[in-house]
């Protein structure tokens, strides 16, 4: 490539940044051990790296912690016998046992790397998508710009959950029609956000020099504008990865994903929805099936915001100085 | 005249999104085989397969999509959103006997929220870093994150089941009885202003009763994004230098607080409060199915379960259109209230 030799080419820049690092920090490394400092500084966000790491923690771990009793299918959970009543927390089910006896714990586990296994899936997707709409959008501009924005426009102006809920009835119930849905619907927070990011840079007067220097449109997307865009899309997906497990199981809560019996939390809660009230000697009976799942799903996406917001303020130059 | 220019260009606007909601309805619609779409053609029980494919026949289910596509545009707007087996009867019908109960919740739980959340908002702003500010950053946070569904079923399990006090639905058994009686005149459909019209407070008291529950679930949860909203805008606000200036001048603390602050750090949440009231509406999908309203959130849910097609089709659309006519109310309210915007 041409470029290589060219004066005001990336590489050489980046060469004299390195040479600067043996007097001093590199720039790029000052400023992430200032945020990582900034990050630690905040109790609020290490409670959420010690929540996500927990899940993390039990979706590595979850055969080792709890060992299926189907190897090839993990997911459904175990259930000593049929009995409609849950049971109490016991020595067998520590966290007790949903309607049909299905084991919560194990529920609870494997759960958590069906909602990663969503999360993650749904929001690299997104990215994926948005940050290649939103480079064609803010860079081009023009016509394609035009079409691509008028598109969000478009599904911001349903409300997602009941789009979703169309959606996953047109392609037939089930986790997969969720994940599918929430891939659609899912792109254009980031085509947006991706949009304006670039729409800043991309008239600044070193994007100028390197495309006079003769720099591909795709090179200075990949290495002058991304790298300076890339940050606030990461933020949003840092918190979408909470709501769109929220969302799914929201979706699945409704009936419209897993089967009963699938170790996915929104399915956990649906279950127990006619066990609120407990016998007259003991309302609250119950309480283990209704607060256990759901308060899972809380943590996990608690876990996922508090990570966003204290990353947001870290790297937000309006605030990070402060 | 540019406020006029404005109008114009948003409305034109609108239309164009409307037409790209109508696309959007209908593609997810054709992607249902034309055996169950024909569902929403069907008023009565009994039905065998032949009349199934003749009806398919008929209603052209099987022509080429642009030509569907205009059919079922004319239909709609003649007011024709065909058969809801959910509901019972056609679309349109069903929609006038749920709406009311959704709109109720709504209409109560909306300005508790915005209240809530500016209120508090205001307060951990102004009060940056100090404990209050904590407890409301911290309680704002959990908000955002509890499902509602979970609170929804937390706060049943507690007032309803242990308690014994709030129960699920909209009226007592005894008041259900009166509405659906001869004395009992329906005007606008919700429960409370129907009472008040019929002058009958026992059952005003009966459907607030019922109200209760769902309107602090809801405040929960949605005050808290208002709140964040509010307290950082609010930041922003007394971060200017005309802050500084009156209080620098002497001006009173509370004053230069509440009346100069303020009132900028209330215009982002304008915006978000109209995109509130029909995310509420749209939320009602589960609000209503855990506290058993039967309102367009519960019908939506019971459709989705039983493929009643146009039900949903319908409800998406309706709630697409709020959501495109609120913030069209909201851009322009903005407009007024903000020069800047107009001009720009």
């Amino acid at each position: 490539m041409h470029s290589t030799d060219s004066p005001v080419d990336g590489s050489t820049i980046g060469q004299s940044a390195s040479e600067a690092q043996g007097e001093t920090k590199h720039p790029g490394l000052r400023e992430f051990l200032f945020s990582m400092k900034r990050l630690l500084k905040n109790p609020l966000t290490i409670i959420g790296l010690v929540i996500i790491l927990f899940f993390v923690f039990l979706a590595i771990f979850a055969p080792v912690l709890a060992p299926p009793p189907q190897p090839h299918d993990p997911y459904l959970m175990p259930h000593d016998g049929w009995k409609i009543q849950p049971s109490p927390p016991s020595a067998e089910s520590p966290l007790g046992t949903l309607p049909s006896q299905y084991d919560i714990l194990y529920g609870v586990i494997w759960g958590t790397r069906n909602a990663f296994r969503i999360g993650l899936f749904v929001v690299a997707a997104n990215l994926a998508v948005g940050i290649i709409l939103g480079s064609l959008a803010g860079y081009f501009g023009g016509i394609a710009d035009e079409i691509i924005m008028r598109i969000t426009d478009i599904f911001y102006a349903i409300p997602m959950l009941v789009m979703a809920m169309a959606l996953v009835v047109a392609f037939g119930r089930g986790l997969q029609s969720i994940i599918i849905v929430l891939i659609i619907l899912g792109w254009p927070t980031y085509t947006r956000v991706i949009r304006s990011e670039i729409l800043i840079v991309r008239d600044m007067d070193y994007i100028h020099a390197s495309r006079a220097s003769g720099s591909s449109h795709l090179r200075i997307l990949a290495k002058h504008i991304l790298p300076n865009s890339i940050f606030s899309v990461i933020i949003v997906a840092s918190m979408n990865l909470g709501t769109t497990v929220l969302t799914a199981a929201a979706l699945s809560f409704l009936g419209l994903g897993a089967d009963t019996g699938y170790a996915d939390w929104g399915q956990m809660v649906s279950t127990c929805r006619n066990w609120i009230v407990g016998p007259a000697d003991n309302r609250l009976a119950y309480w283990y099936v209704v607060f256990i799942p759901g308060f899972v799903i809380a943590l996990f996406v608690l876990g996922w915001n508090l990570l966003g917001d204290a990353i947001r303020d870290v790297f937000d130059p309006k605030l990070r100085r402060r | 005249m540019s406020m006029l220019n404005y109008i114009i260009r948003r409305l034109l606007f609108m239309i164009l999104v409307l037409v790209g909601v109508s696309l959007l309805v209908f593609s997810v619609m054709m992607m249902i085989p034309p055996g169950m779409r024909v569902a929403a053609y069907v008023t009565h029980e009994k039905v065998t397969s032949e009349d199934i494919e003749s009806m398919i026949e008929v209603y052209g289910l099987r022509d080429p999509a642009p030509v569907q596509y205009f059919r079922w545009l004319k239909r709609i707007f003649t007011g024709d959103f065909g058969f809801s087996v959910t509901a019972e009867a056609p679309v349109l019908e069903g929609f006038k006997s749920y709406f009311p109960t959704t709109l109720e919740l709504v209409l109560y739980a909306t300005p508790l929220v915005i209240l809530v959340g500016v209120w508090f908002g205001t307060k951990g702003a102004i009060h940056k870093d100090k404990p209050i500010d904590h407890g409301i950053r911290i309680f704002a946070i959990v908000g955002y994150s509890l499902p509602t569904f979970w609170l929804g079923l937390l706060l049943l399990m507690f007032f309803y089941g242990y308690l014994g006090i709030f129960p699920p639905g909209t009226l007592s058994n005894a008041g259900k009885d009166v509405i659906f009686s001869d004395a009992w005149h329906r005007i606008t459909g919700l429960l409370t202003v129907d009472a008040i019209l019929n002058w009958r407070w026992d059952i005003f008291w009966d459907a607030l009763y019922h109200l209760i529950l769902p309107t602090i679930n809801l405040v929960l949860l949605s005050s808290a994004l208002i709140m964040r909203l509010m307290r950082s805008s609010m930041l922003e606000a007394l971060g200017q230098d005309y802050v500084r200036t009156a209080l620098a001048k002497g001006a009173d603390r509370r004053t230069v607080h509440l009346k100069h602050a303020r009132r900028n750090g209330l215009l982002p949440v304008i915006t978000i409060s109209g995109i509130m009231f029909a995310g509420l509406m749209a939320g009602m999908v589960i609000t209503e199915t855990i506290f058993t309203r039967k309102g367009i959130g519960w019908w939506m849910a019971r459709a989705a379960l039983q493929l009643d097609v146009s039900a949903i089709m319908f409800n998406v659309l309706f709630l697409g259109t709020i959501f495109v006519g609120v913030n069209l109310i909201v851009d322009l309210i903005y407009a007024a209230i903000d020069p800047r915007i107009r001009l720009s």
